[in-house]
């Protein structure tokens, strides 16, 4: 008797299955990247370092310690690299070469394709945290909020992760791939730099008080209120919240999968 | 069917049976990937009916997907992905998929090694999309123009694997422009062109017609332009001539010897000198161009 090769059997895994397969696929093509470590792990530790160096040698003034101000700064900027940049730049080029259109015929839903990526964010994200960290600890770090800080950092990272991915999807669902590119990179830059995630609201001056409606001045300001006295920053999750809900509203509007 | 003004696919009606292998043929631009895509439920009919597998394929999507097997004409993997890793996670996506590593073989894609998709030769992808559309033991199976770029040993490896699908009880749609492909591998051609259904049947109906038979002149120099008119009325009777190129005729006509004279003689009389002269079964090519007076190569 012979066996028939392809003798049809169809059917879907069962969906935890698939969104795992998803997740861990993602994830491997986003370590692979190079330009997407350099801005997942590099330049936050660069920022991190760079920081504490500069703020030691210029004698700057910050309400604490520079690295107990820094480190959840750049634990935010990681998450913003990640949800945002990372991930529109990756979808973009998902789309650009038909794989969400290829993934659209096949048994995986877009919810199990949405579950994949997020799975793939949050395990980036706990990567870039515990390398942040462990530099931040070298570098002296002392988080004060104890567990209820943490874990309100931990409600801040996912709010904040909620809607950088939103806005990073909406992007990537508008654009060309390489305009895609472009502009997520230009956002993330302009944002570390005017946007108050790295540095507290109050080392802009005036503007300080206009810049909390950014969600980088809103990720930053929970991660610091909850990493450096175990505070809860209503406004800014609030900031995030809108955000998130403005994003996932423009990217179910506007997201096109071919 | 239609994108903005264009009707992409008008009034096409067509089934396609169980256990078969189906092309759809027609040249470029005449519809068939519309047509599949909108088997696909990728598209929405703006009229019409589709039904795949009794299923309506935008409605009941989620319920078709997991039962059919889609080969994309490009595209449809991650840039940085290595061929056997994306075949892998198609593979994971299935309830009782293929082995991979039997694919791999069969498909020659263990020579993409490690490269990125994005660096694979256009017969690779192509390899690797064939691939990825079986990995799941689909019961129906569409391939949109499976060996578009591909080199003759390609060609055959994908030809033997989608008769053995269909051996094996798999249902295979597959789009060509390739007549040469739909008469090897077709049990079924449905002939389209600009949207429309021109002509169904097995390739040995489409190609036979009764007492007919077919003459290709082909000769050294460029026919005169009144070349066909003239040939045409020299033979008389029922027979057609039809422009292939410059320098070859098709005759369809009774095909015996008196034909053959006429022919002869009318060469002689416009001294033009024949380099091939053959009698035969007309091709599918030969059909399409008598349906349509255009080549299958030939665009919109």
């Amino acid at each position: 008797m012979t066996t028939k090769t392809f003798a049809p059997a169809p059917g879907a895994a069962p969906f935890g299955r698939m969104v795992r397969a998803q997740a861990r696929m993602e994830t491997r093509l986003l370590l692979r990247n190079g330009e997407q470590l350099l801005l997942a792990v590099v330049i936050p530790v660069l920022a991190l370092v760079g920081g504490v160096v500069a703020a030691r040698q210029l004698d700057l003034e910050f309400d604490h310690r520079a690295v107990d101000v820094l480190t959840p700064g750049v634990l935010a900027l990681a998450v913003m690299s990640t949800a945002f940049t990372s991930l529109a730049i990756a979808t973009g080029f998902e789309r650009r070469y038909g794989l969400l259109k290829r993934l659209g015929a096949s048994p995986l839903p877009r919810s199990g394709l949405l579950a994949g990526k997020i799975g793939a964010l949050l395990v980036v994200e706990v990567l870039q945290a515990v390398v942040i960290a462990a530099v931040g600890f070298g570098l002296g770090w002392r988080p004060d909020g104890g567990v209820a800080g943490i874990a309100l950092a931990v409600v801040g990272a996912l709010l904040g992760t909620a809607a950088f991915a939103s806005l990073g999807l909406a992007l990537a669902g508008v654009l060309r791939a390489e305009a895609t590119l472009a502009a997520a990179n230009l956002v993330y830059l302009l944002l570390m730099m005017g946007g108050a995630v790295l540095l507290p609201r109050s080392s802009y001056g005036g503007a300080g008080a206009a810049l909390q409606v950014l969600p980088s001045a809103a990720l930053g300001d929970s991660l610091r209120a909850a990493l450096i006295d175990g505070q809860l920053a209503l406004v800014p999750l609030l900031v995030l919240g809108a955000w998130a809900v403005a994003g996932s509203v423009l990217a179910a509007r506007f997201f096109r999968w071919e | 069917m239609r994108y903005g003004a264009k009707t992409a696919v008008d009034d096409l009606s067509l089934t396609v049976p169980r256990g078969s292998i189906t092309a759809v043929l027609g040249p470029n631009g005449a519809g068939k990937t519309t047509t599949l895509e909108t088997c696909e439920g990728y598209r929405r009919p703006q009229a019409g009916t589709v039904r795949v597998l009794g299923l309506d394929p935008v409605r009941e999507r989620r319920e078709l997907l997991p039962r059919i097997g889609v080969m994309l004409q490009s595209g449809g993997a991650w840039s940085g992905v290595r061929a056997d890793e994306m075949l892998r996670h198609i593979a994971a996506l299935h309830a009782d998929p293929v082995p991979v590593e039997l694919l791999v073989d069969r498909l020659g894609l263990d020579e993409c090694g490690r490269t990125p998709y994005r660096r694979l030769s256009g017969g690779q992808q192509q390899r690797l999309a064939l691939a990825m559309a079986v990995v799941g033991r689909p019961e129906l199976l569409f391939v949109d123009e499976p060996t578009a770029g591909m080199d003759p040993g390609a060609r055959r490896t994908t030809w033997e694997l989608l008769n053995e699908l269909r051996d094996d009880g798999a249902t295979i749609v597959l789009t060509t422009h390739y007549m040469d492909e739909a008469e090897r591998l077709a049990d079924l051609v449905h002939v389209i062109d600009r949207g429309r259904l021109i002509a169904s049947g097995s390739p040995f109906e489409l190609t036979r017609s009764k007492g007919v038979s077919t003459i290709r002149l082909v000769v050294t120099e460029p026919f005169p332009p009144t070349a066909p008119e003239s040939l045409r009325a020299a033979l008389g009777g029922d027979t057609e001539v039809t422009p292939i190129n410059p320098q070859s005729l098709l005759i369809t006509g009774p095909a015996d010897a008196t034909t053959l004279a006429k022919v002869s003689a009318w060469c002689e009389e416009h001294g033009v000198l024949p380099e091939t002269l053959s009698l035969g079964q007309r091709t599918l090519e030969d059909v399409f161009l008598q349906l349509t007076g255009r080549g299958l190569e030939e665009e919109q």
